[in-house]
């Protein structure tokens, strides 16, 4: 079992033509993903690893049913793309561009809002359900099907935490980068309910870091919500306030957006903290024993 | 992306946001025939981009005309926040009746725009929101609607920051203003502290900030055009010109990353084992040699670097691309300090067909490369 995507996604990707799109398509195919439709506006008609490709997001999902879509567009077309999507009946949109501006985010992630739509993303790795379906950029070699959710504001951190866990012997349900951007379409408390509530997940693994609150909203909704239990990983505790630490989001602005304020918040809460990644699946086999 | 305050005040006038008016001035001279121009009373402000100002020392009110010239040499002497003062801001004193605080900014929680108002004001806000959050006021705003926010819209809010009607209508057309000003050139914060009533009862911002989207700056020129270059961290210029991330910090082992939170954690791991890391350095996905190149460079410019760890993960990063960048930067520059490598994932057994019998020292996994960092510098 996993959460967001599974055997019935039905994928298509906006930027299919592109040089990021195109090397992705064929990662994902090749994982067993169903690639159904490519959007690329002007280039509708034509085909790319014999997928077909269309003008329209609405017209590729009459055409192919397609229920999940995935951007590699470059940044100043990102706002267009999602647009398309909020005027359209997909349920998940998935945005891999990095670099898009703040209130292109925030307008599309609005209009997405209002239309019922999932948003992951931007500037993220986007997700995978190991051994069923990977939309995105994550290297799929290192997943192993299993029972650990993953969510992590991060990219290579995610891949370095998740080898260590498969590595443990402990595989992952889905594994998501929710993005390091300061407005993102689906955070820690928007996707924590899903892990609780997905029969085919036991744990979760939260990794964050410095910059806004969402850890520590994580953590309030873990206390009052949640029965499976969560071991975090908090990136940045040598980080200096008022610097931007690569990720966008990722800048000291108050005293409580240290990794050390929000360490303090998941572990009142009842969510250690691991102090190097490796501890990680110590700490959450031991949080599974005594579960 | 920062820009200074005479700047904000530019903007803020081209948008109708009412200001005291000033003038700028990089020496003594043009700041004293400012001030005569303008008329005693002035204030002559520091131009960084840094807070604590005030403190620093950087902003002084002039009565007479006998304080202005030294004043102004004193000022432009000073370094606020490790930042030289270049020019300085010279804006009539304003007798003041009351301060409030308003500003515009993205609530990141909230993923809203949002205006945040406090009637008292000239504190640090964030001090308020933590001890008296009553006190904070907030609207969120659609970006939809924000180029074309309605009065009605407005007023509930300007009205609690005014009690006067006639300054709550003048907050109104500021708010307005801000949220033109914000979406128009795509700012990340439009801040107005504070925002005062003056003895006639006019509604003025006396000190504004603002900042840009770093983001959108492909689609503003004219937000490109405001950048002190003098003002901004060199080094940070010259890894953004090279496609890196970087920031400088205080410790010895250089840090040489593949992704900003793998970037961090490496940092914060190698402090848990007892050594200092000299470094953030992000080198990005796409895995370009030069970069490896340009990212050693800046590295070993800091000559208390005693040692370089490279970590990388490589997913959409080829470790052989990386190995390549290593062999250029050892065959081009001269390295004089241990390096340690620990590259793992995609192509990671061309890269170690690359590199080949090598006299760096291979680690296996992140912790077992921190660890043997902090170790070998302790033994240096």
């Amino acid at each position: 079992m996993s959460i967001l995507i599974n055997q019935d996604t039905r994928l298509l990707v906006q930027g299919i033509t592109g040089r990021d799109g195109l090397f992705h398509t064929e990662r994902m195919v090749e994982y067993g993903t169903k690639v159904v439709a490519g959007v690329t506006p002007g280039k509708g008609g034509q085909s790319v690893l014999g997928i077909p490709v269309f003008n329209s997001v609405a017209e590729a999902v009459a055409q192919t049913g397609a229920n999940t879509s995935v951007i590699y567009v470059p940044a100043r077309f990102a706002k267009a793309a999602l647009l398309e999507v909020s005027a359209s009946p997909l349920k998940l949109v998935v945005c891999i561009t990095e670099g898009v501006p703040t209130l292109d985010a925030l307008d599309a992630f609005e209009q997405l809002k209002a239309a019922g739509i999932r948003l992951i993303g931007p500037n993220c790795p986007g997700l995978i359900s190991p051994g069923t379906c990977k939309v995105g950029i994550l290297p799929a070699q290192i997943h192993k099907p299993g029972r650990v959710g993953v969510i992590s504001r991060s990219g290579t951190l995610t891949y370095e935490i998740v080898a260590a866990l498969t590595a443990a012997g402990l595989g992952q349900s889905t594994c998501i980068g929710i993005g390091g951007d300061p407005v993102i379409g689906s955070r820690f408390v928007d996707l924590l309910p899903l892990f609780e509530a997905d029969p085919g997940t036991d744990s979760v693994v939260l990794v964050g870091e410095i910059g806004g609150q969402d850890e520590v909203e994580a953590a309030r909704y873990f206390q009052k919500h949640m029965t499976k239990p969560i071991v975090a990983f908090m990136a940045g505790l040598t980080a200096p306030p008022g610097r931007r630490m690569g990720h966008a989001g990722a800048l000291i602005g108050g005293a409580n957006e240290t990794a050390v304020a929000k360490t303090e918040e998941l572990n009142r809460a009842g969510i250690p903290v691991a102090q190097i990644t490796s501890d990680i699946p110590r700490l959450l086999l031991s949080k599974l024993a005594s579960h | 992306m920062k820009i200074h305050e005479y700047q904000a005040h530019a903007l803020f006038a081209e948008y109708g946001i009412p200001t005291p008016g000033g003038r700028v001035a990089a020496d003594a001279a043009t700041a004293v025939h400012a001030a005569r121009e303008l008329g005693l009373p002035v204030v002559l402000k520091a131009q960084v981009h840094s807070g604590g100002r005030g403190k620093a020392g950087g902003v002084k009110l002039i009565k007479t005309d006998a304080e202005l010239q030294p004043a102004a040499e004193k000022i432009l002497g000073l370094t606020i926040s490790g930042l030289p003062v270049r020019k300085l801001f010279v804006c009539p004193a304003i007798s003041v009746a009351s301060e409030s605080y308003l500003s515009l900014l993205i609530d990141r929680g909230q993923a809203t725009l949002t205006f945040i108002g406090c009637a008292a004001g000239g504190v640090e806000i964030e001090e308020t929101a933590k001890t008296s959050p009553e006190k904070i006021l907030r609207l969120a705003v659609h970006v939809a609607e924000a180029g074309h926010l309605s009065r009605e819209t407005c007023r509930p809010f300007a009205q609690r920051l005014f009690h006067d009607s006639s300054q709550a209508e003048a907050a109104v057309g500021i708010m307005q203003a801000m949220a033109k000003l914000f979406l128009a050139r795509d700012c990340a914060l439009v801040e107005i502290n504070p925002l005062v009533v003056d003895a006639s009862g006019k509604v003025l911002a006396l000190d504004g900030k603002i900042q840009f989207d770093d983001n959108a700056l492909f689609r503003h020129e004219d937000n490109e055009q405001l950048r002190d270059l003098e003002a901004e961290d060199r080094e940070e210029l010259e890894a953004k010109a090279a496609g890196l991330s970087f920031v400088r910090l205080e410790g010895d082992i250089g840090c040489m990353v593949n992704g900003a939170g793998l970037a961090m954690a490496t940092m914060d791991i190698i402090k848990h084992f007892g050594g200092k890391p000299a470094n953030f350095l992000d080198v990005g996905g796409s895995s370009n040699p030069n970069k490896i190149v340009a990212a050693f460079r800046m590295i070993l410019r800091d000559k208390r670097i005693k040692i370089i760890f490279i970590n990388i993960f490589g997913g959409i990063t080829r470790c052989d691309d990386v190995a390549r960048g290593i062999l250029a930067a050892r065959a081009q520059l001269t390295i004089d300090v241990p390096i340690i490598i620990r590259l793992v994932g995609t192509n990671e057994a061309q890269a170690r067909e690359l590199l080949g019998e090598t006299d760096m020292k291979v680690a296996l996994t992140l912790e077992e490369g921190a660890q043997l960092a902090a170790k070998m510098v302790q033994a240096l």
